[in-house]
């Protein structure tokens, strides 16, 4: 299972959001490869799962993909629950 | 034996960053695969910078031609990625090792100061320690002064201003979770300071109908890519196609040209994204984990983004209010004798949308408004009283564009000349 996380630059919130869908992940004993990339990039990708903030992830939303939308991306709470289903 | 270490290893800025790579991966007692991969990804990453570098570097050349003919002025795109990239021929060992060193202060600073925050924006993190760097050098300091002074001050910066936004952080997730570490800081604090005196709490950006349309500009290529299409042609119209047809596109149609050169530079800005993506993907980790350790309850200071979701119509008004500073400005600056500060969809994208959830948070609707507009005056103003200060690297039409680099620059280079 590939997840990629998703924002507008690829650098700095992405990066943050990665580690902590890594620690949602550890903390539901669950595995899957976690990287992070910009917008640009996310559609030229193949991943099981697209996770971003609420504000700007639904531009990958073409129907074809998995996407989780986060309120609060600091909120590894919110994550487990969001990725939960996709597990 | 010695000097190839001293010279050439040390020397060398690519393998200097990737031998940094390799003791964060052994600290973190990570696999032999891991670690081979890791340290080649970050000389790898370091490289690509360097290559998009020269591609930013001749499309710049040209626009400069072209603005100068235009309008006997000089103009300047700020773009922290592009001046960086540039800046590493240069100064790449100066960049590197107060970059590493900074994030050793960062964590002691934690360790025995208030101020908990551990300052994870990597991106900022080089291009602070670019700065610093360049304005020591350029100030005449040297060796291991140079990155003792500027390991100390990028420490420095890396708490006090997340410290400095952290009350208003506060207002705006209603947590003490997380800080903000973006070096825009100057404009957010500015943009919650004047909502918090001029605005009213209660009339927030969230009640009012805001068009989405414009988040497509989140999108970085997308944005730079529009801006430098727009910018290139309308310099181009007033340039005259004889000139550029006759003196630099070899006789293509010019408007082509021009919509090229703009890609271009656009193209250049992604190569040197993905190379810094590559290099702090190791570093960032490293320190994290190592900050963690040492560090009991400490703050994670992050990229500015992160409160972008608390408040999505303040960001949609901030940018638009700091663009349109920005462009007042780009008129004001030559009347008073600047370099021409050509307002970039990035810079005020991300700053001026933070700076107005900032003045949201404090100051409501009237808050977002002024607050953005604010940093939008500060972003076009700082870049152009910085550039004098950048030596040689000033002459290559592009600077650094947040707030906090005009301010630490500018008061680090008043310091040197005391000296």
């Amino acid at each position: 299972m590939r997840i990629l996380v998703v924002c507008g630059n690829g650098l700095g919130s992405s990066f943050i959001m990665e580690l902590n869908v890594k620690k949602a992940l550890a903390e539901l004993g669950k595995e899957a490869v976690v990287e992070h990339t910009d917008l640009a990039t996310a559609r030229t990708e193949k991943a099981d799962l697209f996770i971003g903030a609420n504000d700007i992830i639904h531009s990958l939303d073409d129907g074809t993909r998995k996407i989780i939308a986060l309120d609060n991306v600091m909120n590894v709470g919110e994550i487990k629950e969001k990725l939960t289903p996709y597990l | 034996m010695f000097d190839m270490i001293m010279k050439d290893i040390l020397g060398t800025p690519a393998i200097l960053v990737g031998l940094f790579a390799l003791i964060g991966l052994l600290l973190q007692k990570k696999g032999v695969a891991d670690i081979i991969a890791g340290t080649l990804k970050t000389i790898m990453g370091f490289v690509i910078i360097g290559a998009g570098a020269n591609v930013i570097i001749s499309s710049l050349d040209i626009f400069g031609k072209m603005f100068n003919k235009a309008f006997h002025l000089s103009g300047v795109i700020p773009n922290n990625e592009a001046i960086v990239a540039v800046a590493q021929n240069t100064f790449g060992m100066e960049t590197a090792l107060i970059m590493v060193f900074g994030m050793v202060v960062n964590i002691l600073l934690a360790r025995f100061t208030r101020f908990k925050y551990i300052f994870l924006t990597g991106h900022h993190t080089m291009f602070m320690a670019c700065l610093i760097g360049v304005i020591l050098s350029t100030g005449g300091l040297k060796g291991a002064d140079l990155v003792i002074f500027g390991s100390v001050l990028l420490g420095l910066c890396m708490v006090l201003f997340p410290a400095l936004l952290q009350p208003y952080v506060r207002q705006i997730t209603n947590s003490d979770d997380f800080a903000v570490g973006h070096f825009g800081s100057l404009g957010y604090f500015v943009a919650g300071t004047i909502g918090k005196y001029f605005g009213n709490k209660e009339s927030s950006t969230e009640n009012i109908k805001v068009p989405k349309q414009l988040s497509f500009l989140r999108d970085t290529s997308v944005a730079v890519s529009l801006t430098m299409t727009i910018l290139f042609v309308i310099v181009a119209l007033f340039a005259g196609q004889s000139f550029i047809e006759s003196k630099l596109s070899g006789g293509t149609n010019f408007i082509v040209y021009s919509l090229i050169q703009a890609i271009t530079f656009a193209a250049g800005v992604y190569i040197v994204l993905a190379g810094v993506r590559i290099l702090i993907a190791e570093i960032v980790p490293a320190f994290k984990g190592i900050a963690d350790q040492i560090v009991p309850n400490a703050k994670p200071a992050l990229d500015c983004p992160t409160v972008f979701p608390f408040a999505p119509n303040a960001v949609i008004i901030g940018f638009i209010m700091s663009f349109l500073a920005g462009l007042i400005s780009m008129f004001l600056l030559p009347a008073l004798g600047l370099a021409v500060i050509v307002p970039g969809l990035v810079p005020h994208f991300f700053t001026g949308a933070t700076a107005g959830v900032f003045g949201n948070a404090t100051g409501g609707r009237r808050g977002a408004i002024l607050g953005a507009f604010a940093n939008g005056l500060l972003i076009s103003f700082l870049p152009a009283l910085l550039l004098p200060l950048l030596g040689t690297l000033g002459f290559e039409k592009t600077t650094f564009g947040d707030s906090d680099f005009g301010v630490v620059g500018l008061i680090l280079g008043f310091i040197m000349r005391l000296f």
